[in-house]
């Protein structure tokens, strides 16, 4: 066969069919939108409880975080995600998602080594690099004194 | 003794006879459209096992024992067995066997080892260091997920490009003997690359490998895709099918109608939601060994061209940046013994 | 009606800041752990340079609940524990602030994955 892989590459992507995206972008904003207003809802429900705005929402996180868990362990939550795509992938509860998968999912190798090793392994870099981008802005503003 | 024709291409003075062969699978495998062509079907697609892996071991080892109880065959009637499986170091095949007691030749071929089991098989007993001789391979949709994307209870979206991963396998019983159908030739692959990277478009990555060892066998034996009843390729399925059509017409073979693919008949693209098919050694193993060989020994089909397509790379390598390599095996199968298209 | 215009800011607001990750998902070769880590990185960014406080104040959790507001939190909670314990806050605010996510998230997670069993997709 005489194609160069520049040449193979156009032709791949003449027959590929591309992911339909005014209906995956108004999907994500519906789920995303409505996943995001249920914080709303429950942050408002904690502060007339008494609840400063500061705790209600550390407290409506815990509560997304739960809430997408429990979902997870049902395997409900990827059921949602087929539609939601980054709607269910952007908020909190996508990341509880990334936590709880492989937690569970990797069960089978061990408490250990398969359930907590693996727990990580898509949710990590979220931490690894949002702790150090939040430490090089700490030592940005602390040398020049612009906290 | 086998010879070779052409370049690429080995033709068995005596064809080997596929005396029988299995399908398993799981659920949605038997909602397909070939789903009454399963031997046996386990709604659990656990197979009454603790973990996914042992739940293919247990496949593979249902696929043999089914196919060796067609053939009234005792496991110790088999000289060897080839199989291999996408686990690691291809264990699905070795812990499903360990209990039979055949002589185990391990290969690696992805999703083209069915295809590379016959071929292998029929070399052996060709040359008559095997009498009898079983080919079997599976692929699990859980197994495959987690081993080469994302923990199944992640929540992502399967881009249109994306197959699913059967969740099935196949084996077939070979000798030298009178039970159609024939094996009478097979081409062997060589690695193929054009550069594919996306782990969710396979079936362009392996288009090309596809492409060049058929054009390679209709060089060699000089004949033409009309003169098969069907030319069935692995699991490319809708985008690769495309592609390879396009490539080989560009060398002057025209496959428009004659060709088909194992990942567009295991199951119903759109009612399924399996997007471009489906794909997995379990596949074209259990398409070929339910559906495509008992009709041929029915006498419905008469010359098939097998080819079983593979992507021969891993997650580390793909993540270090590498594109995605290939391979494509042909065999050439016919219901009559004498006077096939090939000699 | 002040509490429907609130839900629909959130709405409103969150649902764009998600749909623009479809965006990385349809037409980049991104991988969703990448795009997280985008979007945390870049609510350090922007929540650090001022601007991310004032969607927070106009959309509530329509910007706390993407992970854009991740990562303000990270830079939130450094920029107020360096006014209180000064250099050591630049490590002790970031992961502090947000540590009942994720100790939510890891505590949680031990105890599905202890009950659940693993399923298939279908």
């Amino acid at each position: 066969m005489n194609m160069t892989p520049e040449e193979y590459n156009e032709l791949t992507k003449q027959s590929s069919p591309r992911s339909p995206f005014i209906k995956d972008f108004l999907m994500a904003f519906a789920i995303g939108g409505l996943i995001c207003a249920l914080g709303q809802a429950i942050m408002m429900a904690y502060q007339s409880a008494g609840m400063t705005e500061e705790v209600s929402g550390s407290v409506t996180s815990v509560t997304l975080v739960f809430l997408s868990i429990l979902l997870t362990g049902f395997n409900v939550y990827p059921k949602i995600a087929k539609f939601g795509g980054a709607g269910t992938l952007v908020p909190i509860t996508g990341f509880a998602n990334a936590v709880a998968s492989p937690a569970l999912e990797f069960k089978s190798e061990g408490l250990v080594l398969g359930l907590a090793a693996k727990m990580f392994v898509i949710a990590g870099p979220v931490i690894v690099y949002g702790t150090c981008a939040s430490i090089v802005y700490g030592l940005i503003i602390y040398l020049f004194g612009l906290y | 003794m086998a010879k070779r024709k052409g370049t690429y291409t080995v033709v068995f003075d005596e064809p080997i006879s596929v005396r029988a062969s299995a399908a398993v699978g799981s659920k949605k495998e038997s909602e397909g459209p070939i789903g009454h062509a399963f031997d046996v079907i386990n709604e659990d697609d656990y197979f009454g096992e603790k973990t996914w892996e042992k739940a293919e071991s247990r496949m593979q080892q249902t696929a043999i024992q089914t196919a060796l109880d067609k053939a009234k065959y005792q496991p110790s009637d088999i000289n060897c067995v080839f199989a291999g499986d996408l686990m690691n170091q291809c264990v699905g095949s070795t812990y499903g066997l360990r209990s039979f007691g055949i002589p185990f030749v391990g290969l690696f071929g992805a999703c083209s080892t069915m295809a590379e089991s016959l071929m292998a098989a029929s070399v052996f007993l060709d040359s008559g260091a095997a009498g009898r001789a079983v080919a079997c391979t599976s692929s699990h949709f859980c197994t495959a997920e987690r081993q080469f994307r994302l923990p199944l209870e992640y929540g992502g979206q399967r881009t249109p490009t994306a197959q699913w991963t059967a969740t099935a396998a196949g084996a077939a019983v070979l000798e030298k003997g009178d039970t159609p159908p024939f094996i009478h030739a097979a081409t062997i692959g060589t690695i193929e690359d054009l550069g594919i990277t996306d782990p969710n478009n396979m079936g362009a990555a392996m288009a090309p490998a596809a492409a060049a060892t058929i054009k390679r066998f209709f060089d060699d034996t000089g004949t033409k895709p009309n003169d098969y009843d069907l030319v069935i390729t692995g699991d490319l399925g809708k985008v690769g099918g495309t592609i390879l059509r396009d490539l080989l017409r560009r060398d002057g073979y025209d496959l428009e109608h004659c060709q088909t693919d194992c990942g567009l008949m295991l199951y119903d693209l759109e009612k399924q939601d399996v997007h471009a098919g489906a794909s997995g050694c379990g596949c074209s193993a259990s398409v070929m060994c339910g559906h495509i060989l008992p009709l041929m020994h029915a006498g419905q089909l008469h010359d098939i061209l097998f080819i079983a397509t593979g992507a021969l790379m891993n997650t580390t390598v793909v993540q270090q940046g590498e594109s995605i390599a290939s391979i494509a095996h042909l065999v050439y199968l016919s219901s009559k013994k004498k006077g096939g298209l090939v000699s | 009606m002040t509490i429907l215009i609130a839900l629909l800011k959130a709405f409103l607001v969150g649902g764009l800041i998600c749909a623009i990750g479809q965006i990385f998902i349809d037409y980049t070769k991104l991988t969703p752990a990448r795009i997280l880590t985008g979007y945390v990185v870049a609510g350090v960014i922007l929540g650090g340079g001022g601007l991310y406080p004032k969607i927070v104040e106009f959309a509530g959790a329509g910007a706390t609940v993407p992970l854009l507001g991740f990562g303000n939190t990270l830079a939130k909670g450094v920029r107020e524990a360096i006014q209180e314990e000064g250099l050591l806050g630049v490590l002790t605010g970031g992961l502090g602030a947000t540590a009942a996510g994720i100790a939510a998230a890891v505590f949680f997670s031990l105890i599905i994955a202890l009950i659940f069993k693993p399923k298939s997709k279908s």
